[in-house]
């Protein structure tokens, strides 16, 4: 399981982020996960909860958006998403399909943060 | 207090993507194959990559391995008996390879004077295939052992191979292997995968794969 070093480097990264908004507190971290990138939500989610106490991010939500594979057809000249990821063929046309377009991002997309207000 | 949405559009791995990068500048610059293999644990790859070694020396070429394991030293000792350089890289419990680990292991070696160079992944077919370590070749090995319908559990790393090996094939025959079947399953999930069919211990199927070594090595290295 490799969530944990995942999770690690997306605090790491939002931490970094935070050093603009100081006393800022983060709310919610969305993310982009490509269907064929090998991660699993539920461990992500696991393991975000330990990774993430006592870090800026402890008690923030994670919000982990699947993006579809896209497959490039040759025959039909298109991007095309597969149905499942245990037949690489073109939904239109059921050629095998190899070039992959979309679906393995693995990455942080925003991040939504409470400001403090600075006083007058 | 005041909510605000903060865009990144950060790659998660971005740190060893771009210590990959600058790896595989490296090898090319060096004219050397680097080559990935992983598979689960017990699917024979230490038991092929020490043939692939012995075979490739026999042929006159100049090879080097680094073998990822979580704890002990097996693997690394009994490869070096095949007479080639090989270093071990105890991940303490990771279960993949990451592209820093490759970088510090490969201080003292001239990568010039190499002609190919195997990376043993940890046995896993889930987290290395998240991780470039640089390779031009990316090997996924699958034992007449393990069922023909291993690629459609594990798509992501069959989907990113370059190539594919069935081992142990010598057994093929009393383990009910069923090679249509397995033959198809990786071709539905790598449409024109190249798959070489070999045995460790019999030395089948070794002179395909030897050749298509070659044949990378003089296209992209
Ligand atoms: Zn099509």
């Amino acid at each position: 399981m490799h969530e944990l070093s995942i999770v690690s480097s997306i605090v790491d990264t939002v931490t970094e982020k935070l050093e603009a908004y100081p006393g800022a507190r983060v709310k919610e971290v969305r993310l982009r996960v490509g269907a064929l990138a090998a991660v699993i939500e539920d461990s992500l989610q696991f393991c975000y909860g330990i990774a993430t106490d006592d870090t800026p991010l402890q008690g923030s939500k994670l919000v982990v958006n699947i993006v579809p594979v896209l497959m490039h057809c040759d025959h039909c000249d298109e991007d095309v998403e597969i149905a499942s990821l245990q037949s690489f063929r073109c939904p239109e046309c059921d050629e095998p399909v190899s070039d992959l377009r979309q679906g393995r991002e693995l990455e942080i997309e925003s991040i939504e943060i409470d400001e403090v207000e600075e006083k007058v | 207090m005041t909510t605000r949405i903060v865009e990144l559009r950060q790659g998660i791995l971005k740190k060893n993507d771009e210590l990959a990068r600058a790896l595989r500048g490296r090898f090319t610059d060096a004219g050397v194959l680097v080559l990935n293999l992983v598979s689960s644990p017990g699917t024979g790859k230490t038991a092929f990559l020490e043939r692939t070694l012995r075979d490739l020396r026999e042929s006159g070429a100049k090879v080097a391995a680094l073998v990822g394991d979580l704890e002990t030293d097996n693997d690394a000792r009994r490869l070096a008996a095949s007479g080639a350089p090989v270093r071990q890289i105890n991940t303490h419990g990771i279960c993949h390879l990451e592209a820093e680990m490759i970088g510090k292991h490969l201080e003292g070696w001239e990568l010039a004077d190499l002609d190919y160079l195997f990376i043993e992944n940890v046995g896993n077919l889930v987290c290395p295939s998240s991780y470039d370590l640089g390779e031009k070749v990316r090997v996924a090995l699958l034992s007449v052992t393990e069922g023909e319908d291993k690629p459609l559990k594990y798509p992501t790393l069959f989907n990113s191979a370059d190539a594919a090996i069935i081992t142990k094939i010598d057994i093929a025959e009393p383990c009910g292997f069923d090679r249509t079947t397995a033959l198809k399953n990786i071709n539905e999930i790598r449409p024109g995968i190249r798959i070489f069919e070999t045995s460790a211990k019999t030395g089948a199927g070794m002179t395909e794969w030897l050749a298509y070594l070659a044949e990378e090595k003089s296209r992209r290295a």
